[in-house]
């Protein structure tokens, strides 16, 4: 293959996993927006999602896109229960308490998860049969498709939410201004965890999308593409919505990339690589907040 | 009986005592003034009053309910709105969206559009910004637009902490008479202000806080009269 078919074949593999890294990024970025949390339980939650959708499409049978949801809907919930248990008693608290309670629930999420699932993996279910689709000289398969197009449908139901709906409006005057949105009548406490059930469920399907993807599902698999997620957020501007999806496309496009013309070695250093360059080059990230309040 | 009633409120921020056991009443369709100096307290009370800050004790007593307990949202829902120092608008949100959200509580959208009418007749320049993000705005414009959506949740009680500062004189005015035509429409008005003279003029009675007491209290009238007011706050 010339080159420049390597480089087009991998910048839509890159693209396709890299809208499941925007999926879970959205998490990321959504929580921090509201709270100024790391939630590193997040990958965790990805994690979940996956074995959600693994029993549901196994042992109840159920069709791919009623899994999903039931999976979505379990992740939401066990969000909503990890602020309530254990960030919302430390919201006042110094912001490095929370920060270290959520590796705490990461690693006893891994854990417990361990002790039910069992540590080693599980075949996931090939609920659509396997194609591949040649377009010229590119291929790409139907799974592709399926992770690309969900995602993205996700990404633009969440943009209708947060931009048309009451409860989105709320959730953006919260990260906005916490008092402010107190003055207003809403409830902060329910904003915030409608935002963890919002960035939980989208974590949720990107497990189940990656899961079909790779064929396979373990205990572990929320540790890497959660962090290269975190990456992503903090590389599109963390807090920022847009800057999520913007990120995940790159991070996914890099590392494919990278892959593709260094070696398979550097997969996972090249999220590392670029959170060095972000956190040198701009803090704040690419699409990272401006300040235009008027005092 | 009086709509808002506070008494011996007491309120710490940490070892600071910024408010000593302060009591004062507003009635029904009154303006009544809070002034004093700079870290008087009037901030304190009247963050306190909507939630924001804890009392360490003392009453705040609102339509026979004491709500000192109550969350910020509850206290919103019961009838006490604040445009708060500062004006705090959502700076990335629309002006009709910030409007919007200070109608967060109510359902009935026919009379949240009658209120939002009246918002833009009371404020015609908002109207013209309407789909402007709050940010855009100029510091008067923000002001405007922080009372408009103070107004939005219908409150029987708005606490306005401030609304003149930074505004030239002109605006001032302006301002001035718009919290008097709010309070012609019905809505009680506590008023936190540096504008002693202006704020003197517009309500009916006045108190003056200093270092977390109630030094003075009066009608607006007399108190505009007072050598002492006049010496500490009218610059006479
Ligand atoms: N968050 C805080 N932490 C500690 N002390 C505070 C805090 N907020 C206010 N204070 C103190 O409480 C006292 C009252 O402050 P407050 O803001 O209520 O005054 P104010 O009358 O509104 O003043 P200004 O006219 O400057 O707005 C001051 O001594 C202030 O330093
Ligand atoms: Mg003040």
């Amino acid at each position: 293959m010339v080159w420049y078919t390597i480089l087009i074949q991998q910048i839509i593999n890159g693209l396709a996993l890299g809208s499941v890294y925007a999926l879970i990024a959205l998490g990321y970025t959504m929580v921090y927006g509201i709270i100024k949390l790391i939630n590193f339980a997040h990958g965790e939650i990805y994690m979940l999602g996956a074995y959600f959708g693994f029993f549901a499409l196994t042992i109840f049978n159920l069709p791919l896109i009623p899994a999903m949801l039931i999976s979505m809907l379990l992740a939401a919930i066990i969000g909503m229960g990890i602020e309530r248990i254990a960030y919302r008693p430390l919201r006042n608290a110094p912001r490095i308490a929370a920060l270290i309670t959520a590796i705490g629930a990461s690693l006893l999420i891994q854990s417990v998860a361990q002790l039910t699932f069992g540590a080693s993996f599980r075949p996931f279910p090939q609920v659509i049969p396997f194609q591949r689709i040649q377009v010229g000289p590119i291929f790409l398969t139907n799974r592709q498709l399926i992770m690309f197009g969900v995602a993205i449908l996700l990404m633009v139901l969440l943009h209708l939410i947060v931009h048309y709906t009451k409860i989105g409006k709320a959730m953006r005057a919260v990260s906005m201004d916490k008092e402010a949105a107190l003055l207003m009548g809403i409830d902060v406490d329910k904003v915030i965890s409608f935002t963890f059930a919002v960035g939980s469920a989208l974590a949720a399907a990107g497990g189940i999308l990656v899961g079909m993807y790779y064929n396979r599902i373990d205990p572990y698999m929320g540790i890497m593409p959660g962090l290269k997620a975190f990456v992503a957020a903090v590389l599109g501007g963390i807090g920022v919505i847009p800057g999520a999806v913007l990120g995940g496309f790159l991070m996914g496009t890099a590392e494919n990339l990278v892959v593709a013309f260094g070696s398979s070695t550097y997969r996972d250093a090249v999220a590392f690589a670029v959170l060095i360059l972000v956190l040198l080059l701009r803090p704040s990230g690419l699409l990272g907040k401006r300040q235009n309040e008027k005092v | 009986m009086a709509i808002l009633e506070v008494k011996e409120l007491h309120v710490h921020y940490g070892v600071i005592h910024a408010l000593k056991g302060i009591s004062f009443s507003v009635q029904q369709g009154e303006i009544v003034t809070l002034i004093g100096a700079n870290g008087a307290g009037k901030t304190t009370t009247l963050r306190t009053i909507s939630g924001l800050n804890q009392k360490t004790s003392g009453s705040i007593v609102f339509r026979g309910q004491d709500i000192s307990r109550l969350a910020p949202h509850k206290i919103v829902a019961q009838g006490v709105g604040q445009v708060p120092e500062g004006r705090r608008v959502f700076p990335q949100l629309t002006v009709e969206d910030n409007l919007g959200l200070g109608a967060y509580l109510r359902k009935n959208k026919k009379e949240i559009q009658r209120d939002l009418n009246r918002v833009f007749e009371l404020f015609p320049r908002l109207k013209e910004r309407r789909r402007q993000t709050a940010g855009s705005l100029s510091g008067g414009e923000q002001q405007m637009l922080a009372m408009g959506r103070g107004l939005m949740s219908r409150p029987a009680v708005l606490l306005l902490d401030e609304p003149s500062m930074g505004l030239a004189p002109m605006l001032v005015r302006e301002i001035f008479s718009i919290i008097q035509e709010i309070n012609e429409g019905g809505t009680t008005i506590l008023l936190v202000e540096q504008n002693a003279h202006l704020s003197l003029e517009i309500s009916s009675r006045a108190y003056v806080l200093e270092t977390g007491t109630v030094a003075l209290d009066g009608s607006s009238k007399e108190l505009l009269q007072d050598p002492r007011i006049r010496q500490a706050y009218l610059g006479a």
